[in-house]
């Protein structure tokens, strides 16, 4: 072979804090979202909802509406019912009687929240649609409403549903260890109540898509603003009736998610409704004010829990009721969130003999819930964490050592927990010591006695993790209902040049895999990051994926990427045999370089291998062209992601402003592939969790009517009321993971609304206040401490 | 009623015959043809739509097309126009300012007109500086840090 071609030097790109692929077509305003894409014949559709949060419809009149200038149609339930089918529920829970009540894309007789799709108008411009829309007439009969998860399920609350006797959707329960006995023989018991409020996602992209159907072959491509592409899919066809081989769903550039674009909402199957019976490319974006109503939300547990313990601060049980609110409807994932991943993480990193928690799903006339950052192990942690500070107040113990004296020790492979899990690795012990050093825990305690001699009030919060992520093996998804499997696929293909195209089924929305996933590549086969492409999004020509949440891309995506790397490498072993005349057991590989044991000078780099398996000339009998390989990875476990977060604040009694003035978060994802990648995620979580303690609520009035409707009124933290993070990790890699990571994603915000409420509430010690509701608003700790300025 | 208007949008003038009510974003998304500029909210909160105007960085969601008759607009597509990245684009990308980058054009903007009115700001004025603006992904952390190595490169937009 005369033609080579030069290897560049690779170096070890794994664990290199490299600048993003993604960001010059970002930065340049190059990049295109949903919302960017105009096709010929364009048409725009806006939707109208319910006014009210519970109501029958008992006429609608778009006969104006139809005749305003510029529409092409107007629909209601009552035309896209015969087409589209209910929204199908996908996280089916077992042994918990669970009932999904139908789900209409658009309400037909019955609105069960505020922004419950009611008719859509399509026209030639977005403002014509919305100027019709004031031209429908709708005739309701307002029903009573019902908000507070817990209250549904009372005698003589509103009924959202026949199916569903009470508002309970499920009951679920899970339960391990003696906890009857656990309780008897406690010498100390703590209990509590937790309202974890509801939330809004609030990516700053809004929902939306493009559908175009094409009638002459019944084909529908949507362009959707989603983490999970192929799941659109397959929804989709159900809903739409349009075979799957007939639909292509596109997620371009997608403008964050934290959760709120997992599941399949109305305005998507409105959208591909309008498309296919028009004929006519139509879009959908969101409002931000629609996108409060008809996007998920997230959290909203009403918790009541009890611990207990001996008196030495060993914990002996956890025994919980959780009412936690679903909205109107069951959301795609819903079901699996307060359970199969809060539940089941509720010993967190201590060892804890016996739980039992009742888990109620509710219907409420709201907004339906899904998953948001974290979902479900923000609202296990916080739990946890509160009760063992209440405990350490209890048996007037320091936090650290309460904690201490619980956490599960250092562990490398495997751990059972009394929920039945098996956590993958841990040290617990490591992560905290690492924080307390750093923070310098012991004169942080002197400096907070000190200032408290002088009238002023620092708060110390302390608050561990393990999580649950890199879902999952899908026999387990199998087992606990999940609509499908959790399982990961990659194409990794060379071109004769050298360079690479990776085609992979998770699909990044802010995460920066086109980086990573490069990374890796790059790493395994010494090419350059540079020379490798990742492609995803696009269910016409990438692999099937499950999607990118619950912290699953790098740890599931990843893996499978790895292994498909490593066919690569492989093939390419038995082909540098073949060229360099060597036996292939003698053939090593450093660096990109295939070589010849004890003869290095006899190599031939990747990208040799890679044009001469493309032409094909010389191959040994029986290789197939081509140096491509796919692969389906199915993890043999989760992952289990921990680390330790401290929050130091200060609060002014007086007029109940909390200022965080540090915050430290040591993070344990086992190996970094891209640290800059990692710290960012911490940041941006740690500030979501931060928000959840501090300013953020979606509020609903008693009528079911949305108070913080718009960003006016929603309070997203912002630029200048954070602290700066110092961000520090312990790496203790996964045992059964090809590369030894772990997840990344959601760790911050599990971890930090504790921390920093544990140190308001710190702060407040000498005021005697045992708990006040997040958010803890200013006019709240105001009247916590009685706007005293000292106890 | 429509209005006649002239905009001149990253150095290329823009005639075009408007409604009253349309809003200088969809004027340069709708009828310019230049999506850079993104709407995240209806309540000019989150600032992704943040553009020059006259030099002058605005929310383009508070500003009526008819009222830029006659003015200049840079948005995002004119900040590189050669191909090469401005300090400030450049140190977002160094200092991973950016993840899902929705945000990132408005906030460009906002950086540029903070760096403007005060070359050497300080962490706590970068912060509120840059207040205006909403970014869910980054914590703002990354942002504050690209904004003070584009001020030590004498860098603006």
């Amino acid at each position: 072979m005369s033609v080579t071609l030069t290897a560049p030097s690779p170096g070890r790109v794994f664990g290199s804090g490299i600048r993003r692929r993604e960001d010059p077509r970002l930065l340049t305003g190059t990049a295109v979202f949903t919302g960017d894409f105009t096709l010929p014949g364009q048409t725009y559709a806006a939707i109208l909802r319910s006014p009210h949060a519970h109501a029958r419809i008992r006429k609608i009149d778009t006969g104006r509406a139809k005749a305003a200038p510029g529409v092409i149609a107007v629909f209601t339930g009552a035309d896209s019912d015969a087409t589209l089918k209910p929204i199908p529920c996908a996280w089916l829970i077992p042994n918990s009687d669970l009932k999904p009540a139908p789900y209409r894309p658009m309400a037909k007789d019955t609105v069960r929240f505020v922004g419950d799709a009611v008719a859509v108008v399509v026209a030639d411009s977005a403002h014509q649609a919305y100027d019709a829309l004031e031209l429908i007439e709708v005739d309701y009969t307002p029903l009573p409403a019902v908000v507070d998860p817990q209250k549904a399920t009372e005698a003589g609350a509103p009924q959202l549903h026949a199916e569903a006797p009470g508002n309970v959707a499920f009951h679920w329960t899970v339960a391990g260890g003696d906890i009857d006995a656990a309780f008897k023989s406690a010498a100390v018991v703590i209990r509590d109540r937790i309202v974890q409020q509801r939330l809004i996602p609030t990516a700053v992209e809004t929902r939306g898509a493009v559908a175009q159907y094409v009638p002459a072959t019944g084909e529908l491509t949507l362009w959707n603003t989603t983490q999970n592409p192929h799941i659109v899919r397959f929804i989709m066809s159900v809903v739409t009736g349009v075979p799957e081989d007939r639909l292509r769903v596109v997620a371009p550039d997608v403008g964050g998610g934290f959760g709120s674009k997992i599941a399949q909402i109305q305005g998507d199957f409105i959208t591909a409704f309008c498309a296919m019976t028009l004929g006519r490319p139509v879009k959908w974006v969101e409002t931000r004010t629609e996108n409060y109503v008809s996007t998920t939300h997230g959290r909203d547990h009403v918790q009541d829990v009890e611990l207990a313990a001996t008196k030495d601060g060993r914990i002996l049980g956890l025994r919980a009721t959780v009412w936690a609110g679903m909205g109107g409807y069951l959301s795609t994932a819903a079901p699996g969130i307060p359970t199969i991943l809060h539940g089941l993480m509720l010993s967190g990193p201590y060892q804890i003999p016996a739980v039992k928690e009742d888990v109620y799903g509710v219907y409420t006339t709201t907004t339906p819930v899904e998953a948001y950052r974290g979902a479900g192990r923000p609202e296990a942690t916080f739990m946890l964490e509160r009760l063992i500070d209440l405990l350490a107040s209890e048996v007037k113990l320091d936090p650290v050592e309460v904690r201490r004296r619980n956490l599960i020790p250092a562990f490398e492979n495997g751990h059972a927990v009394v929920t039945g899990l098996s956590y993958d690795s841990g040290n617990y012990q490591g992560a905290l010591d690492k924080a307390i050093a750093h923070i310098g825990y012991e004169s942080l305690r002197k400096e907070q006695a000190a200032a408290r001699a002088k009238g002023r009030h620092l708060g110390i919060g302390i608050s561990m993790y393990v999580e649950i992520c890199g879902l999952g093996p899908s026999q387990v998804a199998g087992a606990v209902g999940f609509q499908g499997g959790l399982w990961e696929s990659a194409i990794v293909r060379f071109h004769p040049s050298g360079k690479v195209h990776v085609f992979v089924g998770i699909s990044p929305h802010g995460q920066g895999e086109e980086t990573t996933f490069a990374q890796i590549v790059a790493d395994e086969l010494g090419v350059a990051v540079t020379d490798v492409k990742v492609v995803h999004g696009d269910t016409d020509n990438t692999p099937m994926g499950w999607g990118t949440y619950g912290s699953r891309a790098t740890a599931v995506g990843g893996a499978a990427l790895a292994v498909a790397t490593r066919r690569i490498k492989d093939k390419a072993r038995l082909l540098a045999s073949h060229l360099l005349e060597a036996a292939v057991e003698d053939i090593e590989y450093a660096a990109g370089k295939f070589f010849v044991r004890g003869s290095p000078d006899k190599a031939k780099t990747i990208q040799d291998i890679a044009l001469m398996a493309n032409v094909a000339w010389n191959l040994p009998q029986g290789m197939e062209a081509g140096l491509e390989a796919s692969s389906f990875y199915d993890p043999p476990n989760f992952t289990f992601p921990f680390g330790t977060h401290i929050a130091v604040v200060e609060v002014d009694p007086e007029t109940g402003h909390i200022e965080v003035k540090r915050y430290v978060a040591v993070d344990d994802c086992g190996h970094q592939i891209n640290p800059m990648i990692v710290e960012g995620q911490v940041h941006g979580g740690v500030v979501q969790g931060i928000g959840q303690a501090l300013w953020e609520h979606c509020v609903y009035d008693q009528n079911g009517q949305l108070l913080t409707g718009s960003l006016a009124d929603y309070a997203v933290p912002r630029a200048d009321v954070l602290p700066d993070i110092e961000v520090l990790s312990t790496v203790t890699p996964s045992p059964h993971h090809p590369l030894g990571v772990k997840g990344i994603g959601e760790a911050g915000t599990i971890a930090s609304t504790a921390a920093v409420y544990n140190a308001v509430i710190d702060a407040l010690a000498p005021f005697k206040v045992r708990a006040v509701q997040m958010p803890l608003t200013p006019e709240r700790i105001w009247r916590a401490t009685g706007g005293r300025k000292g106890a | 009623m429509k209005v006649p208007i002239t905009v001149s949008v990253n150095g290329r003038a823009h005639a075009a015959e408007v409604e009253p009510r349309l809003l200088l974003v969809q004027f340069l998304r709708d009828v310019v043809g230049l999506t850079g500029t993104k709407i995240g909210c209806d309540t000019s909160q989150c600032g992704t739509c943040t553009v020059l105007l006259d030099g002058v960085a605005v929310k383009s969601c508070t500003c009526l097309a008819a009222q830029a008759d006659g003015s200049a607009v840079t948005t995002v597509e004119g900040l590189a126009a050669t191909g090469v990245l401005t300090p400030l684009q450049d140190a977002f990308w160094e200092k991973h300012g950016l993840q899902c980058g929705f945000c990132t054009p408005g906030m460009l903007f906002a950086a540029h007109e903070l760096l403007r009115t005060n070359p050497n700001p300080s962490p706590e004025q970068i912060r509120h500086g840059l207040e205006g603006n909403i970014c869910r992904c980054t914590g703002y952390q990354n942002i504050v840090r690209a904004v003070q190595a584009a001020a030590a490169a004498g860098g603006r937009a």
